[in-house]
């Protein structure tokens, strides 16, 4: 019977690379500036890891194939590497493939780290690239903003909320990422914004305006992971511990059966339940201190407080509104700024996530320290809402 | 021939409608003398609309379900797609007629539809579905430019009790006289004085084979009731005096409301003339191109069962004026738009893929499991209903008949679209299903949840670098009729 990783596994060490229009970095660049940041934090040698996962979403324009990148990159010691995709998720698959490595009792220690180089493709927004050879042949040339636009249109129609009154929950979404991403050193967008900016902002994709939209950048998250054993063998005292870390992907209902309305993330409710019962947590409205969701659209971030059981069905606009996701709100949500202001370097978004809930439970997030959080969760939705991977991971102090 | 006629017609008039003065106003600093023709409108494709796009919706307009299918499908036009390969087969796949068929693809002259007609009337036994669209290109500020209509006429012919008009007669002339021409890999027409065209040719050749047309039917001129003359109307209406056709039975030559349609114009004048003929009424049809072709017809009783779908009028009625003359010229690849670096997107369609999965893409078939009778898009050997996920109970249906409803949609500025923005969402299909599409015909603003549509079929993209279309099925709110 399985008993799932929960407080298996502690985070040694993080770091995170400076995100943003990184002209001056490439990949190798990249991946060093968080690799490096996160070895000095876990304190060992680099020959201490014994195994690393690579995320990178665009191998195409950056890195290639594989993870021999990561290894040539941070001169590794011959260890097995591995590169992994998952959508927006794939920052928490690199994640995942670490700790299951270091739960199974393969090795003491191991590496995650994600990267994106988005911007070598020299224009704006994500690159285009093939959705494989059939699915070229008959589904729209979609983009990402026209994909999630579609979720607000049905989550109109299902809850009567006007779109006038959704637009302004979707506008206060980004304003509260605007002001904490201003809090943010190493975030890519640092400037607040007004609500009248983000509700008049150009169209990007209806209901979208270039303010619903997350930012296009370069970036890396990297951890470095063991046993809560080794890391006090080390001489660590305060370890964050790894409650949760579950995937959910769609199986082809929501893209092609009646019983899915278009409104909600069906894969982030699966996983978000598989997730509260592996870290043990029977109300997260009560129980989570803060959360980073996969905010790459205003309205992704608003509906996946319904379908992560924070916000009763209906009801996320008006907690929007009420404040209860601002910093100091019931529920303080993308405190570091978010896929919208901190950026979305797609391999890394799920271990920047984590980053900021580590730092956070650790009391070391500087100007945006919360009062003494101990459950932090992230949420990642790769893909577009009819074919996506949800991952839901939850961390906490360790006991 | 007497026992051949047709059996059946439809119509395509692409929406899109092009008044004359916008390109009087654009371009008469170039030629003064458009000003002068600066009126009525032509109907112009979309930029997802060609010869076979147009052809596929002509022949859905003509009631398909109603028969069966047909043993030879001509196909006519002087701007297909494909210069080797069966452009009709992409339309026998489009309409699912099923394999067991003779193609045909008729080109390389404005006679080509009334030859296909003149053929499929010849033939000795079987059903021949004739199906004319043409979308001719022409260089700005050109006579041609004004003239010019897109439009595509199908008729199924053969014989039986289901006539709708008996073909009396055929008399065919070839001459190769050449008052245009366009050389292969060329896009516009090269054309001579209309002076000579009118004197030598349709005031000589008409005549040619009208006089002897009606003398082998047995006719006399003035009880001709629908006459269809490929010559502009004062043209037509001397060579009725000449021929002492009443004048009264010219049939209107829609070019004030599409244009001149090319291949498809005589057989689309046929159609309207078929909407709105008695039974008994006769129809003299000429078709010209390097020659001519000369019919007879007779309309039967049957014509008072008959409606097309929409039909020349109800095309016609559906209008949607283009305000843009720039807009129009990049539509028809007249003006190189910057578009961005996001259309470098490289469409090479795999070709091995689009083979394997001919019926899904080219016939939108689906699938319906014989378990739970979920209808799912694209078909997958397990079924999608999650309380069901039955193993190998698809069975084929298709989907480009059937309404769906809007689930959800957007208007997409930053995707790559000739004509922005690009419109998608999710459509729910009668029967159960959904399939992510784009929306066409749809002027932005209009869509909302829940709103009714119906397939069409559309060019999704064009690859530019290897000169490849290629083709799916697009949602279009119903039109009301």
């Amino acid at each position: 019977m399985a008993t799932g990783i929960r407080d298996k596994v502690v985070i040694l060490g993080m770091g995170c690379a400076r995100f943003g229009e990184r002209w001056d970095a490439g990949p190798d660049d990249l991946m060093l500036e968080a690799f490096t940041e996160a070895l000095d934090d876990a304190g060992i040698e680099r020959d201490q890891i014994e195994a690393g996962w690579l995320g990178v979403f665009y191998d195409e324009q950056s890195v290639g194939k594989s993870a021999i990148s990561l290894s040539m990159a941070l001169r590794l010691p011959n260890v097995p590497v591995t590169r992994v995709e998952n959508l927006c998720a794939t920052g928490s698959e690199a994640l995942r493939g670490a700790t299951y490595a270091v739960a199974s009792g393969a090795c003491d220690i191991a590496l995650a780290l994600g990267m994106e180089k988005l911007k070598d493709s020299g224009y704006a927004g994500l690159p285009e690239r093939t959705k494989g050879s059939f699915d070229d042949l008959w589904m729209p040339s979609y983009t990402a903003p026209g994909a999630f636009a579609q979720l607000a249109s049905a989550y109109s129609a299902r809850t009567g909320i006007s779109m006038d009154d959704l637009k302004r929950a979707m506008a206060h979404v980004s304003w509260k990422s605007h002001q904490n991403g201003a809090l943010n050193p190493k975030a890519h967008l640092r400037k607040a914004i007004s609500i009248e900016q983000a509700l008049n902002a150009p169209m990007v994709a209806n209901p979208l305006g270039l303010y619903d939209c997350c930012g296009v950048s370069d970036g890396a998250a990297c951890a470095i992971v063991t046993t809560p054993e080794v890391a006090r063998s080390l001489g660590k005292r305060d370890l964050v511990a790894i409650k949760a870390l579950q995937l959910a992907a769609s199986n082809g209902v929501e893209s092609g059966h009646t019983s899915w309305d278009g409104s909600y993330t069906l894969t982030t409710r699966t996983a978000a339940g598989r997730a509260y019962a592996e870290a043990g947590i029977d109300n997260p409205r009560k129980e989570i201190d803060l959360l980073e969701v996969h905010d790459c659209f205003s309205i992704t971030e608003l509906i996946v407080m319904e379908d992560l059981g924070l916000s009763t069905p209906g009801d996320a606009p008006k907690d929007i509104l009420d404040g209860v996701y601002d910093r100091d709100g019931l529920m303080p949500c993308q405190v570091d700024g978010g896929l919208k202001c901190f950026g979305h370097p797609i391999g890394a978004s799920g271990l920047r996530m984590a980053y900021e809930i580590y730092l956070q439970l650790l009391g070391r997030a500087g100007d945006r320290q919360l009062d003494a959080p101990s459950i932090g969760m992230t949420h990642n939705l790769g893909g577009i809402p009819i074919r996506n991977i949800a991952s839901v991971s939850v961390f906490g102090l360790a006991r | 021939m007497n026992k051949r006629g047709i059996l059946a017609f439809g119509a395509y008039v692409p929406q899109r409608r092009l008044p004359r003065k916008i390109i009087a106003d654009a371009m008469a600093w170039a030629n003064p003398a458009l000003q002068a023709q600066g009126k009525g409108e032509r109907a112009i494709r979309a930029w997802d609309e060609d010869s076979l796009s147009m052809a596929v919706a002509a022949a859905r307009d003509s009631n398909l379900a109603d028969f069966d299918p047909p043993q030879n499908l001509l196909l006519a036009s002087t701007t297909l797609p494909y210069a080797d390969r069966d452009n009709a087969a992409v339309i026998v796949a489009a309409l699912g007629l099923g394999e067991c068929i003779n193609t045909l693809d008729m080109t390389a002259s404005l006679r080509a539809g009334t030859a296909a007609l003149a053929n499929a009337l010849r033939d000795g036994d079987g059903t021949s579905l004739v199906i004319a669209s043409d979308c001719r290109d022409a260089r700005p500020a050109s006579p041609q430019e004004m003239q010019i209509g897109h439009a595509a006429t199908a008729m199924r012919v053969g014989d039986g009790d289901g006539l709708l008009a008996r073909a009396l007669a055929h008399r065919a002339i070839s001459r190769d006289l050449v008052d245009h021409y366009r050389a292969r890999g060329d896009r516009f027409d090269y054309t001579v004085e209309g002076r000579w065209l009118r004197d030598e040719g349709f005031f000589k050749l008409i005549p040619e084979s009208v006089q002897p047309l009606l003398t082998e039917a047995g006719v006399s001129a003035e009880t001709i009731n629908h006459v269809i003359f490929p010559c502009p109307a004062r043209v037509a209406g001397r060579l009725c005096k000449t021929l002492g056709l009443p004048e009264s039975a010219l049939a209107d030559d829609l070019v004030a409301q599409c244009g001149d349609t090319g291949t498809t114009h005589p057989l689309l004048l046929l159609a309207r003339v078929l909407e709105q003929a008695a039974p008994g009424a006769k129809i003299l049809l000429v078709g010209f191109g390097q020659g001519v072709d000369a019919f007879l017809f007779e309309v039967t009783e049957r014509i008072n069962d008959y409606r097309p779908r929409l039909g020349v009028a109800g095309h016609l009625e559906q209008r949607r004026e283009e305000t843009s003359y720039l807009r129009y010229l990049a539509h028809q690849g007249a003006v190189a738009v910057d578009w961005g670096n996001r259309a470098e997107f490289d469409n090479r369609t795999a070709l091995t893929a689009l083979y394997r999965n001919r019926d899904s893409v080219t016939g939108f078939a689906g699938g319906r499991c014989s378990k739970c009778g979920t209808v799912q898009f694209p078909s997958n050997r397990y079924c999608v209903n999650p309380d069901c996920r039955e193993l190998d109970t698809q069975e084929p249906v298709s989907l480009s008949d059937m309404k769906g409803r809007v689930k959800s949609f957007t208007e997409d500025w930053l995707a790559y679209c000739p004509n922005p923005p690009l419109q998608y969402g999710n459509v729910e299909i009668e029967g159960g299903g959904n399939v992510m599409m784009e929306f066409t015909d749809c002027k932005p603003g209009t869509l909302r949840i829940g709103m009714p549509v119906e397939m069409q079929f559309r060019i999704k993209d064009v690859d530019d670098r290897r000169s490849f279309t290629r083709y799916f099925w697009k949602a279009t709110p119903v039109q009301e009729t």
